[in-house]
């Protein structure tokens, strides 16, 4: 499973040479930054030359699920102030997903360790060879920075299709992307998230504690 | 093109921020635990996220002029595929292979 990365490193490490940015910014976004989505956001964004509040901000947009991770994450199975600060630098979808799984009931917090680092590693390598390929080739291969639309085309309806019966999330969601679009077309993550969080607050104020504290 | 600092100090922005949103929560766990109202986000939260990353993605799309076929073709592969087998790495990479090709030969120029 974790060798997926690969393919899809490639894809990133080869966007990062097209689009013109030197090919040591891969092994540097997939090794210091290690956040697959948002690092292909950071590709048009460092691009462009964006103001590092903008970086920042979408960074945080982003990765903001990354917080309801601890909820379920086993971090106290990793021992050591070290390996407990790489585990949570390396807390990806891909790591939270295989530690939280059925089969991982009993790893090791060795045993989570390992795997993480060994995705990092996939990732890291995976882009590295991406860049360096993408600088050989001749000319640019345009479209390549589709691979980002289709790897949030695929979270989203994996996401949407764990929460069958709710359908008022992907719509509050839909709706607070499109009004976003059409009023703040230039901070579209950040009125989005804003109306959508703005939205769910008033729907579970709406459905009153009934649902929560039953 | 951007300058090396420049680049370096964007890595270490964003690398600052995102791992400040994965390790910190740790910090403050019975807190976030007992919040219903974090429970309650924190359960629609990724997959409203996901739909809104994917049309920021696609907020530039030209749907009044030809070129946004190859797009919304690869986009049909990419869904269709996903649907199918839920296979994530083959529905990316058979989307993207498609929106390349269609780029590359179809619609050039």
């Amino acid at each position: 499973m974790g060798l997926g990365l690969i393919p899809l490193g490639l894809a990133l490490g080869m966007l990062i040479t097209q689009t013109g940015l030197p090919w040591w910014c891969a092994s540097l976004f997939t090794a210091v930054v290690y956040a697959g989505s948002f690092e292909f956001m950071l590709v048009g964004l460092a691009a462009a030359a964006a103001p590092l509040a903008t970086v920042a901000l979408t960074a945080l947009l982003v990765n903001v699920r990354h917080i309801f991770y601890a909820l379920s994450f086993p971090l106290h199975r990793v021992n050591g102030r070290l390996a407990k600060g790489y585990s949570t630098f390396a807390l990806t979808d891909e790591a939270y997903a295989l530690a939280t799984g059925a089969q991982a009931r009993s790893w090791s917090g060795a045993r989570m360790l390992w795997l993480q680092g060994l995705l990092h590693l996939y990732w890291v390598g995976g882009a590295t060879a991406g860049a360096l390929l993408g600088s050989l080739l001749p000319g640019s291969v345009a479209g390549l920075d589709f691979a980002l639309t289709a790897l949030f085309t695929v979270l989203a309806l994996d996401a949407v299709g764990e929460r069958r019966r709710d359908l008022s999330t992907p719509v509050l969601a839909l709706l607070s992307a499109l009004v976003a679009r059409l009023l703040f077309p230039g901070e579209l993550l950040l009125a989005a998230f804003a109306l959508f969080t703005a939205a769910l607050l008033m729907q579970r104020r709406a459905r009153g504690g009934s649902t929560c504290h039953a | 093109m951007p300058d090396a600092p420049y680049l370096l100090a964007a890595t270490a922005v964003s690398a600052a921020v995102t791992w400040a949103l994965r390790a910190l929560p740790f910090t403050a766990l019975k807190r976030l635990r007992s919040s219903g109202t974090v429970q309650y986000l924190s359960a629609r939260m990724p997959a409203g996220v996901m739909v809104i990353l994917f049309v920021y993605c696609l907020r530039d799309l030209p749907l009044t002029e030809p070129r946004a076929a190859a797009p919304l073709t690869a986009l049909a592969v990419t869904a269709g595929l996903h649907l199918w087998r839920r296979n994530a790495l083959l529905s990316i990479l058979a989307g993207t292979t498609v929106n390349v090709a269609l780029c590359g030969l179809v619609f050039t120029g």
